[in-house]
């Protein structure tokens, strides 16, 4: 009985094969770009967790100076004898012809059992890691990177899998010399197990404080907002794709009840058809998911490296550029591919189990309007809109902006049939001429098999919409913030201390200024920032953006008597002005200014240079910026390598500088934009089967009026004219919606998520050129039914008239 | 008796008004009785025969097929019997569309679990319907449709054959020749046949006939 039963619902699948390819290209292109996404994101993870893994930072304690600098080795040897079983590494960026590596020196007699990674205790090549020349441990894919790139004065590498890309591992000799700081630790690995007596970490090394894994650990945190802002277009498409399948499934639904009808006449109990249609959905949600994932793990191998590049440039996270097939987001995006088959077919499921015996044969619901259906929409979206309401009034943090977000966009979409349908009666009450009123309201008609894909189209319009707009108005607000930021002309960093003075010396005459660029990386309100001094000079009050207080605050800073702190430190803080500002080693500072930072998300302090020498006596003092006439930039970078064998790497232009940022800023971007391009496609893709499948159920409308006089030909245009008119009144709808979800991303996401809030500028140029890209979508959609239609044989209209006998 | 109905009832609630189409109908049908059910437009006649078949379910009374009662036979019991038990012909035919002629004609057969392909085979002949097994519903023309139709009902040897104006969507020719064949092959399985018709001329060619009015039946 099943069998045969499945084998004539299945059969439905035979005779309407676009509808079938419809459901399947649906699931699995909403499949491929969530797990795209996914498999992006867990990418990305996996290389954070192997980063925070190097040397056990997840689990072992350590410590450091509270300014995050640098210190003497002999405070190790004073640990030691002391009690302490600590093992000194030293950490540092080291880099050739732009691409930047991570060296880590270790002392492998002393680092706690377990810490090494297995990559490299599993290699038998410890007389050569020894050895003066030295042996460098990296994950393959930096050794080939270094490798093409020629890197001189590096020890031979050594690939070592499962290691954390980006990172060298070398013993701590070799780091001293290749970083430059003989004699040198940045930090001491505490083992779990310590002696019982030991004299006072404050006794012995009062500089030094503990530091637990978790603080240590903080990639994954830094980032997160980035991957749940991917999550979040990733679900995007995700819905606009189960758009198709509820539609296709609803239609197969509508289209089947004849048979459904005959199958329980003839004895085949309610529970075994639910049961088999059930079992059919997730068979061919299984198959689509199958495709979707090795979809989307085309999209994700293609986007990988533009991200892994966004997060390098945006976190200074190193992710792979490669990827690999993890069992987590394939079962993931199968299990969301089920789920949403099982979401999109579950309303077709309800109906058919309420469904008396009797109830007629005929599809209705989906192609009949009905007043009550589009009431209870209408009032969904009122209710959905009250919740964005809400959220944007009390919403707190990224969940309530994507609350704020889903409930808007959702809304719009439920709203969107009621208003096309309120636009076609106004249209109808003032058309002319007999035809032009059949248009309008037999349009009208057209409107629920539509509106599914009519909803989808209006999603993706206004998420570009939204999204081109945000990322417009911050690409002027960061060319016109880079320019003001960035006013040097050049900047230098030299190799050590005794060159920094000389350089300094030698440039003073020959320069209009030179500032130095001095930092400290520390621990601020808790989360890891960086501390700056700047000199007194013009070019500051000149050229820097305060979002608060005013040009006095450099003579402040001037003075050591205030700080000034980025947009995102203030705004996570919830500073004031004259609340003290705590520093990295205990010291504070009143806060006199706050200014924008775009594209850094680390808190930033400023104080006066002076005042930062003070309080950080060991500070780097490697860093210049130079003011000097734009013209003569080349031929003062020949000079300062001649004069100091300075290598060009350690000179960088502004020029050069603004375009790194504004590649990175791209990059940035270039993901979003593409699923952009994607969930445009997808939601043509919706418009094209809903069109084609309405074409096959229309010919009882299309009859009587191809009888009555109107050619096949001008029918077909009128059908034609019907889709582009549709597109254009979704595109109306599309624009405020798209304003508004453009507003929430820069006065929400992008404050929960990055700290800096954003002028919103109006593009439309943007959605003029959208609106066309919609209407040739939906020309492109129509172009076949209508073309099948102005071909259709005179015998299938006429078999209209028959089957009404 | 193959068909029992005693003191059925039902009533219907049409835009807040209550309407008995039924009132204590009593009404049997032997193996191989053939009874014409005739009344007008609204009588109830579809009614009835949905109720005998249970596809739907009185508010007072008894029905017996084939000595089940199905008063108070829970669904997938009243499924087994439509099933096993009884043939429908419809107005509508309600072939399967994606199926072709020879799955149409063994579908309740193997839904039942009884499919004999000698048998298929026969009826098909007997029908006419062997040189287009290959085709699919939309294919043929109505009397061809509805000869598939009762294939498809007679198929399982049903002791109980129930047909709602089957050549009703038919011309008189061939709604004739499809009423021949049919009585035909119900005779020869012996089995019972209650036809709703709303045609004089088919009803006198049955052995019986019954009309509905007022809710009531009269002979």
């Amino acid at each position: 009985m099943i069998r045969t039963a499945f084998t004539a619902l299945l059969s439905h699948w035979r005779r309407h094969p676009l509808q079938l390819a419809g459901l399947f290209l649906g699931l699995a292109l909403a499949t491929a770009l969530w797990s795209g996404v996914q498999a992006i994101n867990a990418e990305a993870r996996q290389s954070y967790d192997r980063a925070a893994a190097v040397l056990s930072q997840d689990r072992l304690e350590s410590l450091s100076k509270r300014d995050g600098q640098n210190f003497d080795q002999q405070v190790f040897l004073d640990l030691r004898r002391a009690g302490w079983l600590v093992s000194p590494v030293l950490e540092g960026r080291w880099s050739h012809r732009g691409v930047p590596v991570r060296i880590l020196g270790v002392d492998p007699f002393t680092l706690p059992a377990g810490s090494l990674p297995d990559a490299v205790t599993g290699q038998d090549r410890t007389a050569e890691f020894f050895s003066d020349q030295g042996l460098a441990f990296a994950a393959p894919q930096t050794v080939e990177e270094l490798s093409r790139i020629g890197a001189e004065g590096l020890p031979p590498l050594a690939a070592a899998e499962g290691m954390a890309p980006g990172i060298l591992f070398v013993d701590i000799g070799v780091a001293q010399r290749l970083l430059r700081a003989e004699g040198q630790i940045t930090r001491l690995l505490v083992a779990p197990d310590q002696p019982l007596r030991q004299r006072p970490l404050a006794e012995v090394a009062p500089t030094l404080a503990r530091q637990t894994p978790v603080e240590q650990a903080d990639m994954g945190a830094l980032t997160g907002s980035f991957h749940l802002n991917l999550t979040a277009f990733g679900f995007l498409s995700f819905a606009v794709g189960l758009f198709i399948v509820h539609s296709a499934i609803g239609l197969a639904f509508e289209q089947r009840r004849p048979i459904f009808r005959t199958l329980r006449a003839l004895g085949l109990p309610l529970r075994t058809l639910v049961g088999l249609l059930a079992a059919e959905i997730m068979g061919f949600a299984l198959v689509a998911g199958i495709v979707g994932i090795a979809l989307g793990y085309v999209i994700a191998a293609g986007l990988l490296p533009n991200v892994a590049a966004t997060l390098r440039g945006l976190y200074g996270a190193t992710v792979s550029g490669s990827l690999s097939l993890r069992p987590e987001w394939a079962l993931a995006g199968l299990g969301m591919a089920l789920a949403g088959a099982g979401a999109a077919a579950a309303q077709s499921l309800w109906r058919l189990a309420r469904m008396p015996v009797l109830a007629p044969a005929q599809p209705r619901a989906w192609t009949r309007a009905s007043a009550r259906s589009l009431g209870w929409q209408t009032g969904l979206a009122g209710l959905l809109a009250l919740i964005a309401l809400a959220a944007a009034l009390w919403g707190e943090g990224l969940v309530g902006g994507f609350v704020l977000l889903g409930a808007l966009l959702l809304a719009a979409a439920l709203v969107l049939p009621g208003a096309l349908a309120i636009a076609l009666a106004l249209g109808e009450r003032l058309s002319k001429g007999v035809i032009a009123r059949w248009f309008w309201a037999d349009t009208r008609q057209q409107l629920p098999g539509l509106s599914l894909a009519l909803m989808a189209l209006l999603l993706a319009l206004s998420a570009n919409i939204g999204v081109g707009t945000m990322v417009s108005s911050f690409r002027l607000a960061f060319t016109a913030w880079l320019d003001q930021r960035l006013p040097s002309e050049l900047y230098v960093t030299a190799r050590t201390e005794d060159e920094a003075r000389r350089l300094a010396d030698w440039l003073a005459p020959r320069t209009d200024a030179l500032l130095p660029i001095w930092k400290i990386d520390g621990t601020i309100l808790g989360r890891p920032g960086e501390v700056y001094g700047v000199a007194d000079h013009r070019t500051y009050p000149d050229h820097w953006p305060m979002l608060l207080g005013d040009k006095t605050v450099w003579q402040v800073l001037a003075r050591g008597e205030g700080a000034i702190v980025n947009e995102q430190l203030w705004r996570r803080a919830g500073l004031h002005l004259g609340d003290p500002v705590p520093l990295p080693g205990g010291a504070s500072r009143p806060l006199v200014g706050v200014y924008a930072d775009y594209g850094n998300t680390r808190g930033q302090v400023i104080i006066g240079v002076a005042d930062l020498v003070a309080l950080y006596p060991d500070i780097d003092r490697l860093r210049y910026a130079i003011r000097t006439d734009p013209a003569k930039v080349p031929a003062l970078r020949d000079a300062i390598e001649d004069a100091f064998r300075l290598p060009q790497d350690n000179m960088i232009s502004q020029q050069e500088v603004k375009t790194i940022s504004l590649m990175v800023f791209e990059r940035t971007f270039a993901v979003t934009a593409a699923l952009n391009v994607l969930t445009m496609g997808v939601a043509g893709f919706a418009m094209f089967m809903s069109l084609l499948t309405l074409s096959t159920m229309r010919l009882p409308q299309l009859a009587p009026v191809w009888a009555l006089g109107l050619t096949r030909g001008r029918l077909a245009r009128l059908e034609l004219l019907r889709a582009l008119l549709l597109a254009a009144l979704t595109m109306v709808l599309a624009v405020p919606v798209g304003l508004l979800l453009a507003w929430v991303l820069l006065a929400v996401i992008n404050v929960e998520a990055f700290g800096w809030r954003l002028p919103m500028h109006l593009f439309p140029r943007d959605w003029l050129w959208l609106g066309a890209l919609a209407l040739a979508a939906a020309a492109l959609a129509a172009a076949w039914p209508a073309w099948r239609l102005s071909r259709l044989a005179p015998v299938h209209l006429l078999k209209v008239f028959a089957d009404e006998r | 008796m193959i068909l029992s109905l005693t003191g059925v009832g039902k009533a219907y609630e049409t835009g807040g008004t209550r309407v008995e189409v039924l009132r204590g109908v009593d009404l049997s049908v032997g193996p191989g009785e053939t009874v014409a059910l005739t009344g007008e437009s609204g009588s109830g006649k579809s009614t009835l025969l949905h109720l005998c078949a249970g596809l739907d379910r009185a508010d007072s009374g008894r029905i017996e097929v084939a000595g089940q009662d199905l008063t108070d036979a829970p669904d997938p019991r009243l499924a087994a019997l439509r099933r096993q038990t009884v043939g429908l012909v419809f107005q509508q035919f309600n072939l399967i569309p994606s199926l072709d002629v020879a799955a149409n004609l063994a579908f309740q057969a193997r839904l039942a679990g009884r499919h004999d392909p000698d048998w298929i085979a026969a009826l098909a002949s007997r029908l006419g319907l062997s040189a287009l097994m290959s085709r699919y519903p939309e294919q043929l023309s109505g009397g061809q449709q509805q000869r598939v139709a009762i294939g498809r009902a007679l198929a399982i040897r049903p002791a109980l054959l129930l047909a709602d104006e089957p050549t009703g969507n038919l011309d008189e020719a061939t709604g004739d020749a499809v009423m021949d064949l049919m009585l035909e092959l119900v005779s020869e399985a012996g089995a019972g046949l209650l036809m709703v018709t709303h045609s004089p001329r088919l009803a006198a060619r049955l052995g019986r006939r019954v009309h509905l009015a007022g809710g009531r039946l009269a002979a």
